[in-house]
This record gives C-alpha cells, structure tokens and sequence, in this order.
C-alpha cells in the first residue's frame, strides 16, 4: 500500500491555508474526468446491465481519504466506507478511482449495506 | 426493540461522533449484484409496458409507472403525460422509460438509474437532485434545470431557462441551445456542457466543477474564472456529445471552459477588506 504521506499531503498547501490554519477543499482532483482506457472488467459488466455507455454517475466517484485512511464516499449513507488496509493501490488517481468505483457498487449492492437494514425498520411500502 | 437492536447491527450507533466518519468497511468478498438490494424491481428490458396518461392524475401515473417496474417492464412508454407535474419522480431502478409529449414542473425528480427520453418540453426544476442514469429532452426546458443535480447525464437538445445546474454537485448538465443568466449558480462540483449561448453572470459563486461553453457568454459570476481545457477532457466531452448525436459547433476544443477561482473558498475567514477585493 502506498505511503501516508503519497495519500493524505499533511502540508498546508497555500498561504490562504496556511493563514487559516485549515486545508480548503478536497485533497484530490475532484474534477478529474475518467479515462475510459482504463476501466476494470467489473465495471464494464455494472455498465453493460445498466445500459449505460460510459460511467454514468460514477464519474464523479474518486478515491478520497478519510482520517488517513483510503476510503470512498457513499452518498446514500452520507459516509466515508474504508478501503481495506491491505489493499495494494495503484499508483495514480486515474487507477485509484476505478477500484474506488467498483468497490463503492459492490457495497451498495451488498445486503450488509445499511439501507437494507434502514428499509426493513423504517420503509412505507 | 427489534428495531434498535437492528439499527446498532447496522452500525448506526457505533460511529464516531467526530467528522462523518462511520466506521464502515468495504469487503474484499461481496457478492456480484448489479442492483439495489431494496427498493429496485428485477426488470426485462425487453419486455414493455405502455399506458396513455391522458386522464390520470400524477400519482396515478407515478403508481401505474411503479406497478408495470413491479411486474418486471424493463421498458414503459407513458402516452400523452399533457405537461402535467411530478411524474416520474423517485425511480431508484434500471429501467427504459419514455414519455410521449411533455412534462410539468419537478419531471424525473430524485431519480437514480433509469434511462428516460421526452420527445417533447419540460418545465422547471427538471431532474431536480437525479442521483444516475441519464434523462434526453428533445426539445427545451424551463428554469433550475437539473437543480442541485448529483450525478447521471440531464441532456436537453434545445434551449433551458435561467439558473440551470444551480447547487448542482455532481453528474453533466449538457445543453443543445443556450442557457438563460446565472447558470451554474453556487455549483460545487459535475460538470455543465452549453453548446450554445450563456446567460449573465455564469458560474456566480461557484465553489468547484466545471462549465464549458460554445458560445458567447454574456459575463462570468462572482468568483468564475476562465480555466484551461485539457486532452482529456476534450476527449471527453467528444465522447460525451457523441453518446447524445450532439456535436459543438466551433469543435471541442474551442469551448470556453469556467472553473471556480476559489477565492470564496472559507470565505467566513476572510478578513472583511478580503471580502471587498473578491466582491
């Protein structure tokens, strides 16, 4: 896996940040757009089922980081989900963001994902 | 009780109180399913469904569109839907859905999946808060056009009212026709395609995302900065048009492309002489 230091930069970059003591916006490319050269066969497979021809609302999916951990941010649960801790990541953020695609649909696709639970107790019909 | 002890299985009582982190990991071994495991229908793309809207209400079109989802159309056509509101709201599945003729206000809200085509107008607030899938106009479309929209492709083929894409965090906003004035407004991320002319005040207060425009842009918004178009992006956004048979008319690379200057950024901290400077 790689390094802290190549996931989360510790360093106030700017001196607007510096001056207020806090990092302004996200710590990655936030408008990265894919390359679909690089598409894992899962989400060619999550794209064929879905009719779509290309990522769709994935897009948008990056990589983020979460207390120094990799993670992905789930919108239906408002919440960062953790990349496991031995997952060796790839080196670019182009890499980075397809496995954070495919792994952010299998969560919540996955029946272990808290809405399961949210519908069975609270969901009107 | 059954249904507090099943909200701490789910770890809802267990995250930190600090950030929003919840303690939620992924797992290396989850099973292949394309769908969600609640509140989607298993559909047949191939099999379809159609019914004429003409003398039902619009709850009566978002049930009927619903019960055809529930016997497993992959396909519904909805005749005649006479620009009436709300319909078509709230589809969390993969489905085909096509609407013959136009819809009113708050069309194809809080979608998340399904592939819709209008052949005619829509009115405002259209795609209100789409979450996926991608939504095709045909003709225009009214005002807040795909409001605070998160992700999927909203294509309208003509021209859309004023504040389109406003709040917008996520997805493409992709226009045939022009854009009425302060599109784009407090956008924070996604991605606004205009082939033709923008209103004024384009981008006002952006905070991030990006707008790229064919034509004339009557003047940028507080805080919206000429940005510089890259290879990959213009790859890109070839590829995108290409999927909706749109094309810019001066070519890809020659649209003007509008990030935010990110001066506004915590602008709470600024001092108030910092304030003026940007204001």
């Amino acid at each position: 896996m790689s390094t802290k230091i190549e996931l989360v930069p510790e360093d106030l970059g700017t001196d607007r940040e510096k001056e207020i003591g806090q990092h302004i916006g996200y710590r990655y490319d936030v408008n990265l757009v894919p390359d679909y050269d690089r598409l894992t066969p899962f989400l060619k497979k999550y794209l064929e089922v879905m009719d779509w021809k290309d990522l769709n609302w994935l897009e948008d999916i990056h990589l983020g980081y979460e207390e120094d951990r990799a993670a992905v941010f789930d919108r239906n649960i408002n919440g960062w989900v953790t990349v496991p801790e031995d997952m060796e990541l790839p080196d670019n953020q182009q890499d980075r963001d397809m496995i954070a695609r495919e792994l952010l649909i299998k969560f919540q696709m996955s029946k272990r994902h808290p809405m399961v639970v949210l519908r069975d107790n609270y969901g009107k019909f | 009780m059954a249904t507090v002890d099943k909200s701490f299985e789910a770890g809802l009582h267990s995250e930190q109180l600090r950030g929003r982190t919840q303690q939620t990991f992924f797992s290396a071994t989850e099973e292949e399913n394309f769908t969600y495991p609640y509140n989607a229908f298993e559909v047949d793309r191939a099999k379809k469904g159609e019914f004429d809207a003409q003398d039902l209400e619009t709850s009566e079109i978002n049930i009927k569109i619903r019960s055809l989802m529930e016997e497993g159309c992959g396909h519904i056509v909805v005749k005649n839907p006479r620009a009436k509101h709300s319909i078509g709201v709230g589809i969390l599945n993969r489905l085909t859905l096509d609407f013959e003729g136009s819809l009113g206000y708050f069309g194809c809200g809080l979608i998340d999946g399904p592939n819709v085509n209008i052949s005619g107008r829509v009115g405002w607030s259209f795609g209100e808060n789409m979450m996926a899938g991608t939504v095709i106009i045909e003709k225009n479309a009214g005002s807040t056009f795909g409001a605070a929209i998160r992700g999927g492709d909203l294509v309208c083929k003509g021209d859309v009212g004023s504040r389109t894409g406003i709040d917008m965090k996520g997805g493409n906003i992709i226009v045939g026709g022009r854009t009425g004035t302060l599109s784009g407004f407090m956008m924070q991320r996604g991605r606004m395609i205009v082939l033709g002319d923008a209103g004024a005040n384009l981008g006002d207060s952006m905070y991030d995302g990006t707008i790229y425009i064919g034509g004339k842009i009557t003047s940028l918004g507080v805080d919206a900065v000429p940005g510089e178009m890259t290879e990959l992006e213009a790859g890109w956004i070839e590829r995108k048009l290409a999927l909706y048979g749109m094309k810019a008319p001066n070519g890809v690379k020659n649209l003007q492309k509008i990030v935010a200057g990110k001066q506004l950024w915590n602008y709470d901290n600024l001092e108030p002489h910092e304030k003026k400077i940007i204001l």
